[in-house]
């Protein structure tokens, strides 16, 4: 359709660069704020590369003991993607292979994604007032689990849905039973789509911030409400917040870089196969 | 129980066989899940409306039954109705940008380009990002002393600028829209980038040798044949600009003033700063029903568009 080479392939270079060099510009000014001395921070005009990459501001974060909310965040995303995808593959394969709850349930099952997260936690709040689940941390991982069940049952549905049922039913013939064919053939088959949609679960829990700015106090503080912590009314710790904000992005770009051929369908809720 | 889904029946008899036999295990698989969402989900919905017709606050624990007083309340609350329309107002001028400069950056990346799959992977990254990173990233960019974006502004205009980005009212809705657009734009370029490498290659071909222009084959060949992944990449984009949160608390707080609060923004300043208990909780109900009534129409327009 276009010329594939010649000027035209320079033209079009030049705006991929343009439009990838704008996109990542915001990326880069963070990158490299971590990395500045105050004097740098606060330098008129800007400084748009530091002297020397000093590690400084990041070995404040542990000082301060700033990092324990990293931690938090890995625990409270980390063992709710866990109990989300088991109990969610669980529910997907019954509604794959046995049609439960006919449609009714898998669409039932979109639609609470549907609603804006502070409709959720409104009511989920006063629960937690009732039963003393504020600032704990089986009260977000519970939380969760909850809001990514219906995305990892449709997920997985998909992916189930995808594995030829010739390979289930010789399993069955051999003498196998339902869960031992879900253990032993389906999982392995669908374990990239498992891993994606992990990845997925993983990466709202981590990047949440309505939930546990409502649900947490001091306790289980996680990274993203650290974050707007360093936000003060006259002003700002911007060497905690570039740091902090750069610190919290490596797990999501670690995790995400390794499924990225499924980034596509795990964004677009199945719609688009990628 | 398990055991009785086994047989001496050949596979075809199994694949009949498979809905009506051990009626219990499917329920069983499905069970734990559902417990934990209507747990999470509609029992506190529920207790939110019974609390809707109350009129508990924090200096009030009043659990009389008061009626529609909140609901009539909502009528009246032109703060509420403000920050309606400007989320409105957010999600009509923010998704039809993302789209076309979404889809302008997928046909740029359509054909073979060196380093494409570069490209693609570092454009990636602010849809991964938490949005309150976004925020917080945008807050240092757009600082009016400190911050590259005056400088750069300074430089096109040719003298130093001062402009208070997320103060001043005339430049605060520029600023969020900025910010939604750079995080939100790749997340449609990756979908639209996706749906057109698998539009057909022969009819393609078949538009080159009938003479179609570049603008023709888009709108004859392309457009339609990704619209399905258009409507549901809008209707995602939709909902989510519905709900946006992050990324103007981390900018504006919803302030100066009021002037930034979108209603997610709202309900939660009456919920946990102001303490409105119950007024909250109708607030919440509100929005229920208009989405549910949004995304009705949504999708209906969706399927009349298949």
């Amino acid at each position: 359709m276009k010329p594939d080479r010649g000027l035209g392939l320079v033209l079009r270079l030049i705006a991929a660069v343009t439009v990838t060099g704008i996109f990542l510009f915001p990326v880069y000014w963070l990158f490299v704020m971590s990395f500045k001395t105050p004097d740098e921070i606060f330098a008129y005009p800007p400084v748009w590369w530091p002297e020397s990459l000093q590690l400084a501001n990041y070995a404040v974060l542990f000082r301060d003991g700033d990092v324990v909310t990293i931690g938090n965040s890995l625990l409270v995303a980390g063992a709710s993607t866990l109990a989300a995808m088991l109990l969610g593959t669980m529910a997907a394969y019954s509604i794959a292979r046995f049609k439960t709850g006919g449609d009714h349930l898998p669409l039932w099952l979109i639609s609470n994604r549907m609603l804006p997260s502070i409709v959720i936690v409104f009511p989920v709040f006063l629960l937690y007032v009732a039963l003393g689940w504020v600032d704990t941390h089986h009260g977000l991982i519970v939380l969760y689990t909850a809001f990514s069940l219906p995305y990892v049952i449709w997920m997985m549905r998909g992916y189930i849905q995808e594995i030829p049922r010739e390979l289930e039913e010789a399993a069955l013939v051999d003498g196998a039973s339902r869960l031992q064919v879900l253990v032993r053939v389906v999982l392995p088959v669908a374990r990239t789509g498992l891993l994606a949609t992990a990845v997925f679960t993983f990466v709202f829990a981590w990047n949440d911030f309505i939930f546990a700015l409502v649900l947490t106090r001091s306790a289980v503080t996680t990274f993203p409400v650290q974050v707007t912590h360093y936000f003060g009314g006259q002003s700002n710790f911007w060497a905690k917040i570039a740091a902090m904000s750069v610190l919290g992005s490596l797990p999501i770009l670690l995790v995400v870089g390794a499924i990225q051929r499924y980034l596509v369908r795990g964004i677009s809720l199945g719609a688009v196969k990628g | 129980v398990i055991g009785a889904l086994e047989g001496e029946a050949s596979p075809a008899a199994k694949r009949r066989g498979d809905p009506t036999r051990g009626r219990l295990l499917p329920w069983a698989l499905v069970a734990p899940a559902v417990l934990v969402i209507l747990l999470i989900g509609l029992f506190p919905l529920l207790h939110t409306a019974v609390v809707s017709f109350q009129s508990i606050s924090l200096i009030e624990e009043d659990t009389s039954f008061a009626g529609l007083a909140n609901y009539a309340r909502l009528l009246e609350d032109a703060r509420l109705w403000e920050a309606l329309g400007r989320t409105l107002l957010l999600t009509a001028v923010a998704l039809p940008i993302e789209l076309v400069l979404g889809l302008a950056m997928a046909l740029l990346f359509l054909d073979r380009l060196p380093g494409r799959a570069v490209f693609v992977t570092l454009l990636v990254l602010p849809v991964v990002i938490s949005p309150v990173v976004a925020g917080a990233t945008w807050r240092l960019l757009f600082d009016n002393r400190y911050g590259p974006i005056n400088q750069m502004v300074g430089w096109l205009v040719g003298r130093e600028t001062t402009i208070l980005w997320v103060v001043d009212p005339a430049f605060v809705y520029p600023a969020i829209l900025i910010a939604e657009v750079w995080q939100w734009t790749p997340f449609m370029f990756l979908l639209l980038l996706a749906a057109l490498s698998e539009v057909d290659g022969s009819q393609l071909e078949a538009a080159r040798i009938d003479g179609a222009g570049f603008r023709q084959t888009l709108t004859a060949v392309m457009l339609p044949a990704i619209a399905p992944v258009i409507a549901i990449a809008c209707l995602i984009r939709g909902l989510d600009l519905f709900r946006t949160f992050d990324v103007v608390w981390a900018l504006t707080k919803g302030g100066p003033g009021t002037m930034t609060e979108t209603i997610s923004i709202y309900a939660y300043v009456q919920g946990f700063q102001q303490f409105e208990t119950s007024y909250a909780a109708a607030i919440a109900f509100l929005v229920i029903v208009l989405l549910t009534v949004l995304v009705m129409m949504a999708l209906r327009r969706v399927e009349i568009a298949r």
